[in-house]
């Protein structure tokens, strides 16, 4: 036997699909909302993901050094460091030494380093050129070109002396010449592998830039790890990044949420303005019911479930199109897609039908001042 | 509020009642009462205070002044959840307009009735139809049916709480003469069988029917007579 609740359900869902027209109509608004609302939401979980590769584009925003002055790090050190942070942020780690080197009487700065990982933890060098790629080869930084007047394909020698003042010497082809118009415009740049055969001094290197995503965990957090596991290694951030990157992502995930508030305040209006419509339409349905006998509570109730199950729906068709929305979104501005994070859905589904009910409050308190005998009369 | 005449088998009493809408006096201290198992007509022109009678009887609206006793109970002094209540349990009512709920088929229209007073039964919301000689149209959609079988519905649903009074406007005032008569015949059964009922109507031939007939005018009592011819019937 049929009971009263499932009867109640069966006018509603009724209501529903046997008046699909009206249901098409405030179901729009409220999918729209969702969209929306799952979209910007969405956009919010993946922007400091894909803001933070982009920032990767400033160059490391943490710097291991020696925690002695004067102090080098060895290669174990290098790799103890690797270890210790976590793979899936690592986009880059490169370690650089530092000599004083001379040629043809004049002092520069020579650098080792690993071009490969170069790429990776300083992507806006500008190489007029190429960057060396077998040994014996030597990337000018402009500066350095400008002085000597030597350019790419012609050869340079380097000369100096090593910890134990035992001098060197050694030439050196140019494949290129770097500009960032920083201090790298100063230095000479050549594999770690030829500084070491060079100096007669292998494994030792002063400092290593570390390129890290910032999502989830921070910076601070990493640069502990490694303080932990490497504990005469002194991990520092690279404040002028790591604190634009902040800002800029805090800014940005105020700024899209604050916009979801106020797509989430409009869908309100709309649903409102959507339930009043149908509450008016239904004037003399509402009346009947009351000329019937029906309680003002229960015909709130068919009302409020009516929206409830707008907002259900309404949230899962929007969950879908709003997954649409945030790929479509972030193809458009970041040029890669975006994973769906599908414990979103359940939490749209849910402010979907809070709104739902909630904007559906005032109309159907208006649906409870309907006085039977007048709607009745057709008045 | 308990009224001495019911126990003289009285079910309504209406004693100097007016409605007035600001300058407009709808109803001027109008005075009768009806018997249990009666059959009432109240005819008027329109504009004589037919259908205000008919929504202060059916719990509707309230009387600006005057006493209203259903059963034995006041209704002037009852609160809108309580007339609601009086509504639910003890009238029935059949509307010009059927008034059926657009989205739901016939059987359901009049479970509809059942869940506003206490428990749907499908058995019976279907026994009520086939009363009404509607069994085979009940999954159907007012839109599918014709305005005779509406009205019928209509029937169905005001008598599924097995009222104390059936109250009905101008039940007739849409159907061609088949349908009334189909629908008249039904009135007929009712009352063979002890319902209490009020038609209100403007059709003489409707009026007919009833063992009484009370004539507004100007929203006063212009005369309040037994039925000769029904009575001659009888």
């Amino acid at each position: 036997m049929l009971s009263n609740r499932s009867f109640a359900l069966r006018m509603v869902l009724w209501s529903l699909l046997r008046r699909r027209s009206r249901l098409l109509v405030a179901l729009t608004g409220v999918t729209i909302g969702a969209t929306v609302l799952l979209g910007l939401v969405s956009l919010c979980y993946d922007i400091p993901k894909q803001l933070s590769r982009e920032f990767r584009s400033y160059g490391a925003n943490l710097v291991l050094v020696k925690d002695q002055v004067g102090g080098r790090l060895s290669h174990e050190d290098l790799e103890a460091a690797r270890k210790a942070l976590p793979a899936e942020r690592l986009v880059g780690l490169t370690p650089f030494r530092y000599e004083p080197v001379r040629n043809n009487m004049l002092p520069y700065t020579a650098v080792g380093t690993y071009f490969d990982d170069v790429k990776l933890t300083s992507p806006y060098w500008l190489v007029t050129g190429a960057y060396p790629a077998e040994p014996g080869q030597i990337l000018l930084g402009a500066e350095v070109a400008e002085a000597t007047k030597l350019q790419s394909g012609q050869r340079m020698t380097i000369e100096g002396r090593n910890t134990s003042q035992e001098r060197y010497s050694k030439d050196f082809t140019i494949t290129g010449t770097v500009s960032t118009g920083g201090v790298e415009d100063a230095f000479i740049y050549l594999s770690l592998s030829d500084m070491e055969e060079m100096t007669r001094e292998p494994g030792l290197i002063d400092l290593v830039e570390a390129s890290l995503t910032s999502e989830g965990t921070s910076l601070s957090h990493l640069a502990d790890l490694v303080r932990n596991s490497v504990p005469d290694l002194e991990p520092r951030l690279v404040t002028r990044v790591t604190r634009s990157e902040e800002t800029v992502l805090t800014k940005l995930t105020w700024l899209v949420y604050l916009v979801t508030v106020v797509v989430l305040t409009l869908t309100m209006i709309c649903v409102t303005t959507t339930m009043m419509t149908v509450v008016m339409e239904r004037r003399k349905e509402i009346g009947l019911k009351k000329a019937l006998g029906a309680e003002n509570k229960k015909v709130a109730r068919e009302f409020l479930t009516e929206g409830l199950m707008l907002g259900i729906l309404g949230g899962l068709v929007g969950s879908l199109t709003g997954f649409i929305f945030a790929r479509l979104v972030s193809y458009s501005v970041f040029g890669r897609g975006l994973n769906p994070e599908f414990h979103l859905v359940p939490i749209t589904v849910l402010v979907s039908a809070l709104v739902t009910v909630i904007a559906s409050l005032w109309p159907v308190k208006k649906a409870m001042e309907v006085e039977p005998g007048l709607v009745l009369k057709g008045e | 509020m308990l009224n001495p005449e019911s126990s003289d088998n009285q079910i309504l009493v209406i004693s100097e009642v007016s409605k007035i809408y600001g300058p407009i006096k709808a109803l001027q201290q109008v005075t009768f009462s009806v018997k249990s198992g009666e059959w009432l007509a109240i005819m008027g022109p329109s504009g004589s205070g037919k259908t205000t009678l008919m929504n202060i009887i059916g719990c509707l609206d309230s009387p600006s002044s005057g006493q209203v006793l259903l059963d034995g109970l006041g209704l002037d002094s009852l609160s809108s959840s309580e007339l609601t209540a009086i509504r639910r349990e003890s009238i029935g009512l059949i509307f010009q307009q059927f008034h059926l709920v657009s989205y739901l088929t016939a059987l359901e229209n009049v479970m509809v009735a059942q869940y506003y007073h206490s428990l749907v039964d499908e058995k019976e919301a279907l026994e009520a139809l086939e009363n009404v000689g509607l069994g085979d149209r009940a999954k159907h959609l007012p839109r599918q049916l014709s305005g005779g079988e509406q009205q019928r519905v209509c029937i169905a649903r005001a008598l599924i709480n097995h009222p104390k009074l059936l109250l009905a406007d101008e039940p007739t005032g849409n159907l061609d003469e088949t349908n009334e008569a189909l629908v008249m015949d039904i009135l007929h059964s009712l009352h063979a069988r002890g319902s209490t009922i009020i038609v209100v109507t403007h059709a003489l031939e409707v009026a007919a029917h009833a063992e009484r007939t009370l004539v507004l005018e100007h929203g006063r009592v212009a005369s309040d007579l037994k039925n000769p011819a029904r009575q001659a019937h009888q």
